[in-house]
């Protein structure tokens, strides 16, 4: 197995080296930040001064060589917005994306697997038939229409939750959360549920299939044949044996979450990457957006380890080596 | 029905004046398009950074709604000779932590604001040439190199801060506010970035207490999402909101609306420096001599354009018909300027005259994200060229790529553009501010002409413009600025379209005294409960 992880880790350092050639040209060639950054009152020798000192001047390999060899001492460079490490301004972000990105996690499982099961158990009955409908729904709608309509309904209409950003928060080993007190929570809602409607869907479809699969096996007919309760049954056989594609489906959608959550942290005005790296994109902001590809290209590589590891917890028959051509 | 409106926005805000100093302990919050870059006033020369440095911080000289000057930190201020200024600052002002405000905060200042490491955009150009000396303890003389009469304008761009906190201060001591110690109307709390800017009044301030106790800013992008939340109740107060939905909110009793006209101009630049440019082409696609060079097509272009339809069906009522640079009651501003009237078969008959009597193609180019309806604009400014025989098509694109093509995106750092839309704010409020960057001949030198990318080139008016900003005697160079006006406009050296107007929205009896340049200043909001 370690024969196995130092082999991969090595991939992954290919990958994230290919990765930053590939994110820096490209972001490199798109448009140009002084236009974005000084005030149009200002002369051309300001403007030029001002190309300087963000070392623009300079030429492209320069630059990215530049960049490489601060990046092996964990410097991505500085914003040119906020003159601040680009590295700091993500990481301080950070705790809100993941924190948003896991809860819907959580809720996608928690309202997705009982539907999908339930449908799985009960394919022909008129509940069953809405839940699968509702799922189509909740994978064909655009995330900002259903984000617009969550604020419309439940906040503007309903008042019940609030629209807009964090809420309140509280100190946990240096992080903040917001999920601990009443106030966060309510912020954190609808916008966990706006990111984790795809994945609710997902959940409901994986489940539903795995159980409808599952309870033809020959291992459940026998469980029911011993005289088990039908709980065990589908809380010990069944639902353990649907759980290897949902772990892996979803390992894969969290990396997802956490990169994309662009549209929702941006409707809801949540103070997490995903908003950041909107306005940095739109102010051309090239330091942080590079920044964030990178650590981005991280996490996916983490996240893929994880879920194989899982996965051969889940299941004992898979073995960790390297798959033969 | 537009100037009604802003008229009785006006009359409201002066009918709540007298209730406002007298309310409680009132907390306001407020959505704002876009979040400030940092707490340091001097860092970055940007709107959202300059509005919110106005509640912390002063500057010695104010700007008034209309942009007018009146005292802030300085209370009188006059040219003693062509190259030396007086300022007489205000006695008995203290900073937030309870020293006094003296001479010597403003030589720091001065030293300081021009001179911000990693600054994007710097108050140098408002400072450069500009030595302070202390005289006494509430006296400060500037000396200059040259004549400048926009002294008072410069010096009311930037906020005074303490020489005791802001030694050896970086920005990021701003940030967390060790250093944030100014002599406004309200103290920093705090600064979550992405989330929210918290402010409290300073009940020390030297003017006018303001209304509410404390105040946070949260910044919400999005357009429907900021009017969303003003909907829910989640901010009491608003900025940006959208031409679309200002009709709707008209109906909601719930809602007041507030607007004001701005000092940005939206309008076209023409390539007047290239025999062949790169956008124009025959009827067909052939080669063609620059016909934009010919001061009668521009003229004829002008008149093509249905300006009262385009403030009317795109802007959606919310925006003003513009005639030269400026609006009305800015400082040089011709009096003698009208919006061109709407005269198709006229434009028509200059282009004959001008040997083009079939017209042209063309293609416009604009950004899609940076003036209120900015694409929707262009494409209606192509349909109405291309009845006149101008076949005109329409390329827009993000400002982040557009702004570069359009500045130096052709052959040798040239503007890439033969016909684009802009528009132009005047920072200082006054007409020397577009004449400088938009209409005065490209000399990187000597700094002119920085946004001047139809290359327009016209010695006369240039001669004006140095002459006005040499001329500290203000009557004679609000003439001089206004007579500039009149020529480059005449000679359509750009085609102005119209002056934008901004809308902020706040809850039922919450309105504002809408500014010329764009700010949102709390101490301006208030309530008639």
């Amino acid at each position: 197995m370690s024969v196995f992880i130092i082999r991969r880790l090595l991939q992954s350092l290919l990958v994230v080296f290919v990765m930053s050639l590939l994110v820096f040209f490209g972001v490199n060639v798109v448009g140009d930040p002084v236009d974005m950054l000084v005030n149009p009152e200002m002369t051309q020798a300001d403007i030029e001064a001002t190309i300087r000192a963000l070392g623009l001047d300079r030429p492209i390999h320069e630059q990215y060589w530049h960049f490489l060899t601060n990046a092996l001492e964990a410097d991505l460079g500085k914003s040119f917005i906020f003159g601040e490490p680009a590295l700091k301004l993500i990481l301080q972000r950070m705790p809100a994306t993941l924190e948003l990105a896991f809860v819907s996690l959580v809720l996608s499982v928690v309202i997705g697997l009982p539907l999908g099961v339930y449908a799985g158990l009960n394919p022909e009955s008129r509940v069953s038939r809405t839940i699968m409908a509702g799922s189509i729904l909740g994978f064909s709608l655009p995330t900002f229409w259903v984000g617009l309509m969550l604020i419309m309904i439940f906040a503007v209409l309903l008042g019940w939750l609030p629209s807009t950003g964090r809420g309140d928060t509280v100190e946990v080993l240096g992080v903040s959360v917001s999920f601990l007190t009443l106030d966060g929570l309510s912020h954190l809602l609808l916008p966990a549920f706006n990111l984790a409607l795809t994945n609710i869907s997902l959940v409901i479809r994986l489940s539903r299939a795995g159980t409808r699969e599952v309870a033809q096996q020959d291992y459940v007919k026998f469980a029911r044949a011993k005289g088990l309760g039908r709980r065990r049954i589908i809380f010990v056989h069944v639902l353990k044996n649907i759980m290897i594609p949902v772990v892996t489906v979803l390992g894969l959608e969290f990396g997802g979450l956490i990169a994309f959550s662009v549209v929702t942290e941006t409707i809801f005005a949540w103070p997490g990457m995903g908003k950041l790296l909107i306005d940095s994109v739109q102010n051309l902001d090239r330091p942080v957006i590079v920044a964030y590809l990178m650590i981005t290209v991280l996490f996916f590589i983490v996240i893929n380890l994880v879920v194989d590891l899982l996965y051969s917890l889940l299941d004992p028959r898979v073995r960790l080596q390297d798959v033969k051509a | 029905m537009f100037i009604r409106r802003l008229a009785a926005t006006a009359v409201l805000a002066a009918a709540t004046f007298g209730f406002s100093a007298a309310a409680g302990a009132e907390e306001l919050t407020v959505g704002l398009a876009s979040e400030p870059t940092s707490i340091d006033p001097h860092y970055h020369n940007l709107t959202p950074n300059n509005s919110l440095a106005r509640h912390i911080f002063n500057p010695l000289i104010l700007m008034d709604a209309n942009q007018a000057l009146i005292p802030g930190l300085a209370t009188s201020w006059m040219a003693i000779d062509d190259l030396t200024w007086e300022f007489k600052l205000r006695e008995g002002v203290t900073w937030h932590d309870g020293s006094p405000f003296t001479a010597d905060d403003v030589v720091f200042t001065l030293e300081r604001a021009a001179n911000v490491p990693n600054s994007p955009s710097s108050f140098g150009i408002y400072i450069k040439g500009k030595t302070a000396e202390k005289i006494d303890d509430h006296t400060v003389h500037i000396k200059t190199e040259v004549p400048t009469p926009l002294m008072p304008n410069d010096i009311s761009t930037f906020s005074i801060v303490s020489k005791a906190h802001g030694e050896g201060a970086g920005t990021e001591d701003y940030n967390s506010g060790a250093a944030a110690i100014g002599t406004g109307a309200y103290r920093f709390v705090e600064w979550v970035p992405g989330d929210r800017i918290v402010l409290e009044r300073n009940e020390d301030f030297w003017g006018e207490q303001p209304e509410w106790s404390s105040i946070t800013i949260k910044p919400i992008k999005s357009a429907p999402a900021r009017l969303a939340a003003l909907l829910a109740g989640d901010v009491d107060f608003i900025e940006g909101v959208p031409t679309t939905d200002i009709e709707t909110l008209e109906g909601n009793e719930n809602i007041t609306l507030s607007q004001g006209i701005s000092n940005r101009v939206i309008y076209l630049h023409l390539d007047h420096f290239r025999d062949e440019s790169p956008f124009v082409r025959a009827n067909g696609g052939g080669d063609i001599v620059n016909p934009l060079r010919d001061v009668r097509v521009r003229k004829a272009i002008s008149m093509a354009i249905n300006r009262q339809a385009i403030v009317e069906r795109v802007m959606e009522g919310v925006a003003i018909e513009a005639g030269q640079l400026l609006p009305e009651g800015f400082f040089g501003v011709s009096p003698n300027l009208q919006p061109m009237p709407y005269d198709p078969e006229g434009a028509k008959a200059l282009l004959a005259e001008a040997g083009v009597p079939d017209g042209f193609e063309m293609t416009i180019h604009g950004p899609n994200d940076r003036y209120i309806n900015d694409a929707k604009i262009a494409e209606a400014i192509a349909q109405m060229l291309t009845r006149i025989g101008i076949k005109t098509t329409v390329e827009t694109m993000p400002r982040s790529v557009y702004f570069k093509r359009a500045s130096r995106g052709g052959p040798d750092g040239t503007p890439e553009f033969s016909f684009m839309l802009v528009g132009w704010g005047a920072g200082t409020g006054e007409a020397s501010s577009p004449l400088k960057s938009l209409i005065h001949t490209y000399d990187a030198d000597r700094g002119f002409g920085a946004s001047n990318r139809g290359r327009y080139s016209n010695p006369e008016v240039d001669a004006l413009i140095e002459e006005a900003l040499a001329t500290i005697d203000d009557a004679k160079r609000q003439d001089l600025l206004a007579e500039a006006t009149e020529v480059a406009i005449e000679d359509g050296a750009i085609i102005p379209l119209h002056y934008q107007v901004n809308t902020w929205a706040g809850r039922e009896g919450i309105s504002y005294n809408a500014r010329t340049d764009e700010y949102t200043i709390f101490t301006e909001v208030s309530s008639v409960e």
